[in-house]
């Protein structure tokens, strides 16, 4: 009953004061708006990047010399095709081995330029990744096999060389040797500020002789089934060590990739949201700032209710909840502003943006705890006031 | 409802009255940067339920800290203060501000109501740190409402009442607890002289009706004199109480003229204010008031100019 008349009191002192309690809740509605935004932010980043590593394929293991480890340096490859005819041998089926060596390179197409990724590919490709063209045909193991020079684009090299022209059958120069393109591949936007459609793929063997290079970067092996993928990454490893004695090499899953990236979203995350945080605890300053003005004012009023009877408990409580009641409120305001932003985010940029529901408890989690802590002092204050004292302030 | 309530029969019905409050030998010193402050200094009295108590003394004289140490607001820092039974040193704060909820009303001044708050929740506002629920409290600030005469102002804001409206509802605030002492701080001190005769005559009413002891601090001895009893302090003691109760003689010799004049009106009036449950004791000491009275020094030199000031 008692704590039913203290919210009663301390909604009526925030109604009293609306301009105040505004500009208070303020601080509290930003500081919670940017945490909900920013994580948002961060969980749908995190989300966007899972997918597209999971829509790369399914059962997928990628083959690289060196160790796949943040910090580690990258390491030039011993890899030739001879030991992707090795791989393909463990694996038995070469439907499911695809390669990669790849470099910058300008592309030209009549005037216009464009500096972009090239690949050299097996034809394996469109199996082992899932891709697929909006126009055209893919490599074929003759244009491997016959290092024929031609090319498949990705959309926005097809757009940046052919803006109004079909690029099919049309010339264009890599690193100043002629190609001709064969396909299109269809859009797949982008990732973690990457352009994912800035590539052009060739057969291995051109890319090979375009940079008189016998390397391929990385092999990558679609596995029969999930529950055999460690094991046959294994015999990979194993294999390319007894052809390599000098390297090591590492075979990861795309569940591996995806806790690697998962890990470095997740500090990124948090880190975004600390700094939000640094913004929910300057609110909450203002919030005991304004608590002190109040217990100040009320003065006479805590004196009265002291001589009718409150226990210096009783006007802590009431002070307290004071407190929380402007920061839940400007916490639940926050976090619809934070939300009504995520979406419009979302929606009307290229940044990716989920409300996770742990944010919002977090949030307004948060912003009461704010309110308990940065009210203690002030409320505290309040209940100790003598009240002969209380009683004749002005 | 415990407590002092409970006693309240108890004490009428013995012949030996328990007292509402005594004072024994009760000094309060304040520090006041780094320097003693005595404002009282040895003080005896006893209120007994049903008193109609005037403290009177000029300003700087202890009687508003006496009042505040009757009214369990403070401690005293030497002697023995004992409300509604209970020795205020040894209580905790919190057992400081129930006894002030059970036994003491407050009548201040300056109205001390709360703002933006209707009449009746500023009546009903003791019995919220009582713990009574609210439909109850609203009934029981209501029914105290129209015993002051303000039935019809309930949902009434401070600020659409006028002066004397706002002192009824602070009375009607300070009785709804059925306490055994009413102490009123000038309570006709902000009011014109018409209003403030009414709201004293409601408060002598009440004091009459309900049994209450009224203890009226006041510098006004028009006000002053219509009380039973009257005590007058100076430098932090008590210079007359015309009931003392220890029977001590006064330490204050004669040779000084008389300027205050009692009321002529003030022994009929106290003794019908001491009321039926103060039969022999209340006109008893009304009489020896009077008597007293003239050969007593002026209390000081603040009042003898007032007396004019005041009609």
């Amino acid at each position: 009953m008692r704590v039913a008349e203290a919210w009663r009191v301390a909604l009526d002192a925030l109604r009293a004061n609306r301009l105040r309690s505004a500009l208070t809740m303020l601080g509290v509605i930003i500081g919670v708006a940017s945490v909900v935004l920013l994580v948002a932010i961060g969980t749908g980043t995190k989300q966007q990047v899972e997918q597209q590593v999971e829509g790369l394929g399914s059962n997928l293991l990628l083959v690289v010399p060196g160790k796949i480890e943040v910090g580690t340096a990258p390491v030039v490859s011993p890899l030739t095709l001879k030991d992707v005819d090795a791989v393909t041998r463990v694996v038995g089926d070469p439907e499911r081995v695809a390669v990669t060596v790849a470099s910058g390179a300008t592309a030209r197409a009549g005037a216009r330029s464009d500096f972009t990724t090239v690949q050299g590919v097996l034809e394996t490709t469109p199996t082992v990744f899932t891709r697929s063209l909006a126009r055209g045909r893919y490599l074929t193991g003759t244009d491997v096999d016959t290092s024929r020079r031609v090319a498949v684009l990705g959309d926005s090299v097809a757009r940046a060389l052919f803006p109004d022209r079909d690029p099919l059958g049309q010339q264009v120069t890599l690193a100043g040797v002629r190609f001709r393109v064969i396909g299109v591949f269809a859009p797949l936007g982008q990732s973690l500020g990457v352009d994912r459609d800035d590539e052009v793929h060739v057969p291995v063997t051109a890319a090979q002789r375009l940079w008189g290079t016998q390397r391929v970067d990385g092999i990558a092996v679609k596995a029969p089934d999930r529950e055999r993928i460690d094991e046959l990454g294994e015999r990979i490893v194993a294999e390319l060590n007894r052809r390599h004695p000098d390297t090591e090499f590492s075979a990861v899953t795309q569940q591996q990739i995806l806790g690697v990236l998962g890990d470095i979203l997740g500090v990124l995350t948090g880190v975004l949201a600390a700094i939000a945080g640094i913004s929910l605890l300057v609110g909450g300053v203002g919030v005991s700032n304004i608590m002190l003005v109040s217990v100040r004012e009320r003065t006479r009023e805590i004196g009265l209710r002291k001589a009718v009877g409150a226990r210096p408990r009783d006007i802590g409580v009431q002070f307290l909840l004071e407190a929380v009641l402007l920061t839940t409120i400007g916490g639940l305001t926050g976090m619809a502003l934070g939300v009504g932003t995520a979406l419009l985010v979302d929606a009307l940029s290229p940044i990716p943006a989920a409300i996770t529901w742990w944010s919002l408890a977090l949030a307004f989690g948060v912003s009461a705890a704010v309110g308990i802590v940065f009210g203690v002092v002030p409320a505290q204050r309040a209940g100790r006031l003598d009240p002969v004292v209380a009683l004749r302030a002005e | 409802m415990t407590g002092p309530v409970g006693d309240r029969p108890e004490a009428g019905s013995t012949a030996e009255r328990v007292p509402a409050v005594e004072a024994v030998d009760v000094s309060r010193t304040y520090q006041l940067d780094g320097v003693s402050v005595e404002a009282l200094r040895g003080v005896s009295l006893i209120v007994h339920p049903g008193d109609y108590v005037a403290l009177v003394g000029p300003s700087g004289s202890g009687k508003s800290t006496l009042m505040h140490l009757l009214g369990g607001l403070d401690r005293p820092t030497g002697g023995r203060l004992v409300i509604g039974g209970r020795d205020v040193n040894a209580l905790s704060p919190p057992e400081m501000a129930t006894l002030r909820n059970e036994t003491i009303g407050f009548v201040f001044q300056a109205f001390h109501l709360l703002p933006r708050t209707s009449a009746v929740e500023n009546v009903a506002l003791p019995l919220v740190y009582r713990g009574v629920p609210a439909r109850q409290r609203r009934e029981r600030a209501a029914a105290m409402l129209g015993r002051v005469g303000l039935g019809h102002r309930l949902d009434h804001r401070p600020n659409q009442m006028s002066g004397g409206e706002q002192q009824r509802v602070a009375i009607a605030r300070a009785l709804v607890t059925e306490p055994t002492v009413l102490l009123a701080d000038e309570p006709t001190g902000n009011l014109d002289s018409v209003t403030g005769a009414a709201v004293l005559e409601l408060l002598e009413q009440l004091n009459a009706e309900s049994g209450v002891a009224l203890v009226l601090v006041t510098h006004d001895q028009e006000v002053a004199g219509r009380a039973a009893r009257r005590i007058t302090m100076r430098d932090g003691v008590v210079v007359t109480d015309s009931d003392d109760p220890h029977d001590r003689p006064l330490s204050v010799d004669h040779d000084r003229p008389e300027t205050l004049v009692p009321a002529p009106s003030a022994e009929p009036r106290s003794v019908s204010g001491s009321g039926p449950g103060h039969p022999s004791g209340g006109s008893g000491g009304a009489a020896g008031a009077t008597g007293r009275l003239p050969q007593e020094p002026a209390p000081g030199g603040a009042e003898v100019g007032r007396p004019g000031g005041v009609a």
